[in-house]
């Protein structure tokens, strides 16, 4: 957690990512981010995030990027 | 005999009558016919000239749908000209353009009315639902096009300025109708085309879709900005709408080869895939072409100052991974020059300023006679007679197929994100952060990040939302760094070289 939490406050120092579950519906995070975000958790994690994967609710939270990482840190 | 075309509004008059009913732009919420676009930009024209709004800007302050093309329109049909702004755009940019343009009526849609009033701004504030309600007067409508010439400015959209203030490109219906021409000959667009819009419509880029859709009687989709998040999801509207041509930015293109999108989905119906902007990485690249073997690739590159794009490169061989792609060619009716230190045309193969001639140039920066001279200048060629050419500050080659080649800006400009940002206008509105003792940015090519540095007492969290306030979204930086002094040169200047090598060094 505190891993993804670090990559989330370098793109947007502002914001409390800890209680935030609206990053995708409030456009906190948008399409100038994605990139970033997704090569940076790949990096990070050592993990490939497949395209079907590349959704809304995936990205609304910290939480649901653990979540993410975590399904396909299992997966391999 | 038919006369020379000298009006943009003559592309939507030709269509109305062959294409009434054909959905002319369609967003996620609206859409409308060509008779629809005809006919309530032709109600908000008669509305604005009873207003006493003649050869004036008109703010069109409306979100991402066929509504705020059709206030465009309709402001042309007044003779006045169009600046179209953005719930997106931030305060900050909002207010400088307000302060120099001084408008007296902005356009406005249900949800931005309320976002206008907290600005200081005096003038009118029309409801789009409102004007289109007006009653179209043909005789007046007549009276004012017989007025129009083809200099006449038809837009007015802000590009970055290095000292922070943003400059207004003025542009003409002559400059639009030759780019139109010119472009729409190369992407062979006709009655048949599908566009799949993805770039705001308060830059000229959109003008690739606006103006061809009305010339062939075209369909253009606006596609929703979120979709450029979800790579699929994308693919899915593009094959949904019957997408065939699309005009974007590299890295919207990127975003859907990287994520490995085309193992999952492919464009079916994409045929012509134009872009610009930016360098396309060849791996990236050949994944679209591998992928899509039957459509043709061109790259286009040019300056809002010069209407649109300048120059095309319709791909037609491999390319390895450390090559870029040309920009091949100058468009018919546009001549490129390069010039050297000395203003005199560079031998074959050297690099040179990318100078552009022709009917495409637009009329100059608005309100900023200044600046218009420094870019706008005589041919330094040519001293025989009054002749303007556009110094792009890119520099350019021809390599030995004579193709022309991108080199590097001469200056701090960058593009970033398919938007060409100039680094000073960053490190302006930095150092406007209370009691910040120093701010100077750099541009991490590679990896495309802008990377600011400053010297002060407030948080990166604090120096964050303050920026978020006053720049445009692709202007933030995406990396702050604290410093306890900034490196200088001999001379005192922030020495970027180091901030460069501390950046890389990390």
């Amino acid at each position: 957690m505190e891993q993804i939490l670090e990559i989330l406050e370098g793109l947007h120092p502002e914001i409390d990512f800890e209680t935030c579950d609206t990053l995708i519906d409030d456009k906190i995070i948008d399409s100038f981010d994605i990139v970033t975000l997704i090569s940076d958790l790949s990096e990070e994690f050592d993990v490939t995030i497949p395209v079907e994967d590349i959704i809304p609710e995936n990205f609304n939270s910290a939480k649901a990027i653990k979540a993410l990482i975590e399904r396909l840190l299992e997966d391999e | 005999m038919k006369t020379m075309q000298n009006n943009v509004l003559e592309y939507l008059e030709n269509v109305v009558g062959k294409l009434a009913n054909k959905i002319a732009y369609a967003s996620e919420t609206s859409e409308a016919s060509f008779s629809e676009v005809y006919k309530n930009s032709r109600s908000i024209g008669s509305f604005l000239y009873r207003q006493g709004h003649y050869k004036e800007p008109i703010v069109v302050f409306m979100g991402r749908h066929p509504e705020a093309i059709i206030s465009f329109y309709g402001t042309i049909y007044a003779g006045c000209y169009y600046v179209p702004i953005d719930d997106e755009m931030p305060r900050h940019r909002i207010e400088l353009i307000f302060q120099s343009l001084n408008p007296k009526a902005v356009i406005c849609d249900n949800e931005t009315i309320q976002s206008v009033e907290s600005f200081d701004y005096g003038g009118k504030v029309y409801l789009y639902d409102d004007l289109v309600k007006s009653s179209i007067d043909e005789q007046l409508l007549g009276k004012i096009r017989d007025k129009q010439i083809d200099t006449d400015p038809i837009y007015i959209v802000f590009t970055s300025g290095s000292t922070g203030i943003p400059k207004g490109v003025v542009a003409c219906h002559r400059s639009v109708i030759d780019y139109i021409e010119n472009l729409s000959d190369v992407l062979k667009i006709n009655e048949n085309t599908v566009f799949g819009n993805q770039t705001p419509l308060y830059v000229d880029a959109c003008l690739k879709e606006l103006y061809p859709t009305l010339k062939y009687g075209a369909t253009t989709y606006i596609i929703p900005k979120s979709l450029f998040m979800f790579p699929l999801k994308l693919v899915e509207f593009l094959n949904e709408k019957k997408i065939n041509t699309i005009c974007w930015v590299v890295s919207a293109l990127t975003m859907i080869s990287a994520f490995g999108t085309f193992e999952k989905a492919i464009p079916e119906y994409l045929t012509t895939i134009a872009f610009g902007s930016e360098v396309f990485p060849i791996k990236q690249f050949n994944m679209w072409r591998k992928n899509l073997p039957d459509a043709r690739f061109i790259n286009l590159y040019g300056p809002t100052e010069c209407t649109g794009m300048s120059c095309y490169y319709e791909v037609n061989r491999d390319f390895e991974l450390d090559e870029v792609i040309p920009i091949g060619r100058p468009f018919k009716n546009t001549d490129i020059i390069l010039l050297d230190d000395d203003d005199k045309q560079v031998i074959q193969g050297q690099a040179g300023e990318i100078c552009i001639r022709g009917s495409s140039l637009t009329l100059g920066y608005y309100g900023d006679f200044k600046r218009t001279n420094e870019a706008f200048v005589q041919n330094p060629l040519n001293n025989s007679y009054p002749e303007l050419i556009y110094r792009t500050g890119d520099l350019g080659k021809y390599n030995d197929q004579g193709e022309l080649i991108f080199v590097s800006r001469k200056d701090n400009q960058i593009k970033h994100m398919g938007h060409r940002i100039e680094l000073g206008e960053i490190e302006v509105v930095a150092n406007m952060y209370p009691d910040i003792k120093s701010a100077s940015c750099i541009f991490d090519d590679i990896r495309k990040k802008i990377v600011l540095y400053y010297v002060g007492d407030m948080t990166k969290a604090e120096l964050a939302s303050f920026l978020k306030k006053k720049l445009p979204r692709y202007m933030v930086p995406n990396m702050i760094e604290q410093l306890d002094s900034m490196p200088l040169t001999a001379n005192g200047k922030i020495n970027r070289v180091l901030l460069k090598e501390k950046y890389y060094g990390r």
